[in-house]
């Protein structure tokens, strides 16, 4: 159920009317209600949100690897409403080789974010349109924002010249 | 293409239409080539549609953009943007820093704006740290932040300007920029990478001075943007070139992350300033410009309109600024006075510290929104209870506007490409961090 302190949020009591399931934790924040919701339910949750509460925008989205805890990922949709000014934050924990579904179908904008996520953390979205690396070069191996990314150190190995 | 997305496409296309009839017939003509009804197919291997490479280095994509361009004749088909030429990894360069050494990598995600960019994530942290910033340091920040809004609109109508090819505002608004650089050199010693706003406060005491210097540049600018307005809003190419062009349904750009100039000139009246005020913006009296025409000069309309605003708003803080401390009353984050440090022992102590082992945050997450020059910016910051940020994630504006890039460009002629990429002021070092 959800804490007293997220409750009287009506946004968080509409998904958890509507989709029992979703709402996996939830709490205020420092700046807004932050709602951790089921990997599986992230996608009509986000419907939901657009299409009934009123988040006609999406900031932001982008990942946290808490390696080496598990689950690993943590992605967070940072959503806006213009009509109520309101701001709220999702939270989807992922573990490491766990696809998650693309939000692309109810915000057109989603689409270069999960292509970021996808590039620096190897976090896979389902059904996005074009899911490919978009800031590091298409060939690059790994994912430089992963904990267990070197910061430096170039791969390229002098040896072989 | 989807029913819907083919729906939206002849709205558009129907809507710039209707602009386009009253300007001439040949860019009528070219509307009704994009519709691709009308038009035979192409043979195989003629030179009709073709590919074309616009970019990394295309002097009007200011910075490395590449955007490949499908055209039939001179109309382009589709765009598509590629992006990550300038991607240096400063996000990843955040999580070895201590808090205070990532205030000097926030000066270089977007060089045109570096204030907006400290404040950003320094209101982040302070947020984590529940700091109280006195009057002063809110107001001086208010200041500088307007001053460096218009710095950065001067910059972008000068280049807009001198793509379409007006190229005396380009030397008149460097001038006037440069002018604002020399306040900001005043203030922290630097022109551009200021790093003047730290956590807790400001870097240093405001010089001596400031105050006279500040009013001489406001002088300056309150009748350099009328002289640049006119020279421009008076010339009959600058309008066949910026009405009617580079226009987007308003739900399609709210639906794509646009935000700042480009969206009020939409109609919306969006705003972080008013929406969530931050560092007393609250008190100050300004508009939001908005305009409902949605083209290239809507949006020259409107950053226009805000540059005066944030002059009206220098004034207000030049007249209203209240004494007292410039930095937070919190010695273990904010480094002591250089004096004290010679007298005090506590003083050199919490400095020692600062300097060798920064200070450590509470675990917590904050997401801080401010309005830079380009729109919606923002820093996710995430800490896990150390010294050094476990994630710092910077929601660019510029990132954002330009996936709008190519639903802009679809059925434009590749003329008015370089129009609509101007109107969108983005920044490369933003969009690719």
């Amino acid at each position: 159920m959800l804490p007293e302190s997220v409750a009287e949020n009506s946004t968080a009591a509409a998904i958890a009317q509507r989709l029992p399931d979703a709402i996996v934790d939830a709490k205020m924040a420092i700046d807004g209600p932050v709602l951790t919701i089921a990997a599986k339910e992230i996608l009509p949750a986000c419907g939901l949100l657009k299409q009934s509460l009123g988040f006609e925008r999406i900031s932001a989205i982008t990942g946290v690897d808490w390696w080496p805890g598990v689950p690993r990922f943590e992605l967070v949709y940072f959503l806006h409403s213009l009509r109520h000014n309101a701001r709220l934050r999702l939270i989807v924990r992922l573990e490491e080789d766990q696809p998650v579904d693309s939000v692309c179908a109810v915000w057109r904008g989603a689409n270069w974010y999960e292509r970021e996520v996808f590039d620096l953390f190897g976090v896979h979205f389902r059904n996005h349109p074009n899911l490919e690396r978009i800031l590091m070069p298409a060939d690059w191996e790994g994912y430089p924002l992963r904990k267990d990314y070197p910061v430096h150190g170039h791969r390229y190995s002098y040896q072989d010249e | 293409m989807a029913p819907a997305q083919a729906d939206q496409k002849d709205t558009a296309m129907i809507e710039g239409k209707a602009h386009v009839e009253s300007l001439d017939a040949e860019r009528e003509l070219s509307v009704e080539d994009l519709s691709g009804i009308e038009l035979p197919p192409a043979r195989p291997g003629s030179s009709r549609r073709f590919t074309l490479n616009m970019g990394p280095q295309h002097p009007s994509t200011h910075g490395v953009l590449r955007v490949v361009l499908e055209l039939d004749g001179e109309t382009i088909i589709k765009a598509r943007p590629e992006i990550g030429y300038l991607h240096t990894g400063i996000e990843k360069q955040c999580e070895t820093r201590k808090y205070q050494q990532v205030i000097p990598l926030t000066d270089r995600v977007d060089y045109l704006s570096n204030l907006n960019n400290n404040l950003c994530y320094s209101l982040a942290v302070e947020r984590l740290l529940a700091l109280e910033i006195p009057p002063k340091a809110q107001w001086m920040r208010v200041m500088l932040c307007e001053l460096t809004r218009v710095a950065s609109h001067l910059i972008w109508l000068g280049t807009h300007a001198l793509d379409i090819g007006a190229m005396s505002v380009y030397f008149y608004c460097f001038r006037e920029r440069e002018e604002i650089l020399k306040i900001f050199e005043m203030f922290s010693g630097q022109r551009m990478m200021t790093s003047y706003i730290r956590i807790g406060g400001l870097a240093l005491e405001p010089p001596r001075g400031w105050h006279q210097a500040i009013s001489k540049v406001l002088e300056r600018l309150v009748l350099g943007i009328d002289e640049y307005q006119n020279l421009l809003t008076s010339n009959p190419i600058w309008l066949n070139r910026t009405r009617g062009v580079g226009m987007l349904p308003v739900d399609v750009m709210i639906d794509l992350g646009v935000t700042g100039p480009m969206l009020r000139a939409a109609g919306v009246n969006m705003d972080t300033r008013k929406d969530c005020p931050h560092s007393s913006y609250e008190l100050f009296d300004f508009d939001v410009p908005t305009r409902t025409a949605n083209d290239v000069f809507a949006r020259f309309e409107v950053r226009m309109e805000e540059m005066r605003q944030s002059v009206r708003i220098v004034k207000q803080a030049l007249d209203g600024m209240p004494s007292g401390p410039w930095q937070a009353d919190a010695p273990h984050v904010v480094l002591p006075d250089r004096e004290r440090m010679k007298t005090q022992m506590e003083s050199l102590i919490y400095h020692f510290k600062i300097v060798t082992e920064g200070f450590r945050v509470p675990a917590g997450s904050a997401y801080q929104v401010v309005e830079s020059p380009r729109g919606e910016l923002a820093y996710y910051v995430v800490s896990d209870g150390t010294a050094n940020p476990h994630r710092v994630f910077m929601r660019t504006p510029s990132f954002a506007n330009l996936q709008a890039l190519g639903a802009m460009l679809e059925g434009v002629l590749i003329a008015d490409s370089i129009a609509i990429m101007g109107s969108m002021d983005f920044v490369l070092g933003d969009v690719d961090r």
